[in-house]
């Protein structure tokens, strides 16, 4: 691994955005950002902003409202990102599915790497889904 | 001072200093995750911060921004050098203060509201560190009997002493530069979140990387300014302590406090930073110190 990837598995920043979930994951993802967990071992860093971020975290449904919002945030991320969905909302559609107000996953509306199940997700599982994205970085090259 | 000696101090303030400022921020990262009963990451994770930012897709707010950005780095680095050559203490600190106002100016060229915000507090920042900054230079000449920093070495008496409520005052201007708490109010390190990320909002990728390692030289510089305070002879590590001391206080201040607003940073700075080094500079030329 050249010192660019390995750089880049080590130091994912975080973003979080909610797409209107119920904050059952939300509640997840700040809970696996607690000293607790303590994900700063593998350089996870939480950042308020897109132009700083490598990961974005992202739960519910997209729906006609926030779509929009939703694909700005993620133009305005630098490449190489990743998208990482938590929880079935924002995977699939889950309970909202079919409902007129929304769209359905969130990979309808940008490009998702990893989808992370659980209603709502727990934080062992998101930090491992985003261990598991980081894999994807090896392929992006320099 | 000979030739020699000059090529190897320049050597030593462009290309070490960023080097061992990394390793003491990712020093700084693991003792903060120990004081909160974490373990935190590698000590060199900040150079694979740089790295990694070095190789993100650039993306420009305005092209003001990037001449700024290098202005910052462009002076801190001369700054750092003026100092490594031991030049005038007035013109080093001028030349430094030059250079962090680059920073705010670029952060207020884009129009995105984080960043003018950020802009306004770093410049509230620097209008509280930089006349404790300079004024501290006064009890030093006192002292010394020049604004020369190689008359501080030629001095032969260790400064603290009779200069350890300077000392003591100037432990604010290197928070606020360390961007430290109670005082980290235009975008702090770490994980602490002020305003998206206050100043350094609309730099990103690469320029995030350059403002970030001038950033690196702007601490060594700070911390080398509290070096001053004890440099004997060939004693030289002795000053190394020193600093590392004043830097260890600032730890632990920024892991027991929280950020403060702008107006008592101010207040706080400007009351104690000038009284104090006032009473300084009267009790040295009244010979009681």
């Amino acid at each position: 691994m050249d010192i660019l990837t390995r750089s880049r598995t080590k130091s994912p920043w975080l973003l979080h955005y909610s797409c209107g979930s119920c904050n059952g994951c939300d509640i997840e993802i700040l809970a696996a950002l607690t000293p607790l967990y303590d994900v700063e071992r593998f350089g996870i860093v939480n950042m308020g902003n897109p132009k700083h971020a490598d990961v974005l975290l992202v739960t519910g449904p997209a729906n006609w409202r926030n779509y929009r919002v939703l694909r700005n945030i993620y133009d305005q991320m630098p490449e190489p990102k990743l998208v990482v969905v938590v929880g079935v909302c924002g995977s699939t559609g889950g309970v909202f599915d079919k409902c007129p107000n929304t769209l359905g996953g969130i990979d309808t509306v940008i490009p998702v790497d990893v989808y992370i199940p659980g209603c709502a997700a727990r934080p062992e599982a998101i930090i491992d889904g985003v261990v598991l994205a980081l894999g994807k970085l090896e392929a992006y090259g320099t | 001072m000979s030739s020699g000696w000059i090529i190897a101090s320049v050597i030593i303030a462009v290309i070490v200093v960023p080097l061992v400022a990394g390793l003491l921020s990712g020093i700084d990262r693991k003792l903060t995750a120990h004081m909160q009963g974490r373990i935190g990451p590698p000590i060199i994770q900040p150079f694979y911060d740089i790295i990694k930012l070095l190789g993100k897709k650039p993306m420009v707010a305005g092209q003001a921004q990037l001449v700024f950005a290098w202005a910052f780095v462009g002076l801190t680095v001369t700054a750092v050098v003026l100092l490594a050559l031991r030049q005038d203490l007035v013109l080093t600190l001028l030349v430094f203060f030059f250079g962090s106002v680059c920073l705010p100016l670029g952060a207020l060229s884009v129009k995105s509201p984080y960043s003018q915000y950020g802009g306004h507090r770093e410049l509230l920042q620097l209008l509280a560190l930089e006349p404790i900054l300079l004024l501290s230079a006064i009890p030093v000449s006192l002292k010394v009997g020049s604004f020369l920093i190689a008359d501080i070495f030629a001095h032969g008496q260790p400064l603290l002493p009779s200069l350890w409520i300077t000392f003591a005052v100037l432990l604010i201007p290197v928070a606020l530069v360390m961007r430290k708490s109670p005082f980290d109010i235009a975008g702090s390190e770490h994980a602490h979140q002020e305003l998206v990320r206050g100043v350094l909002t609309e730099y990103s990728g690469p320029y995030l990387a350059l403002v970030e390692v001038g950033h690196w030289y702007a601490k060594i510089f700070v911390l080398s300014i509290l070096g001053l305070f004890w440099v004997v002879g060939s004693l030289w590590w002795l000053s190394v302590i020193i600093a590392l001391g004043g830097w260890f206080i600032v730890l632990i201040v920024d892991n027991v406090t929280s950020r403060l607003t702008w107006s008592w940073m101010v207040k706080f700075a400007w009351g104690c930073g000038i009284t104090l080094i006032t009473l300084n500079s009267v009790l040295i030329h009244l010979g009681w110190m």
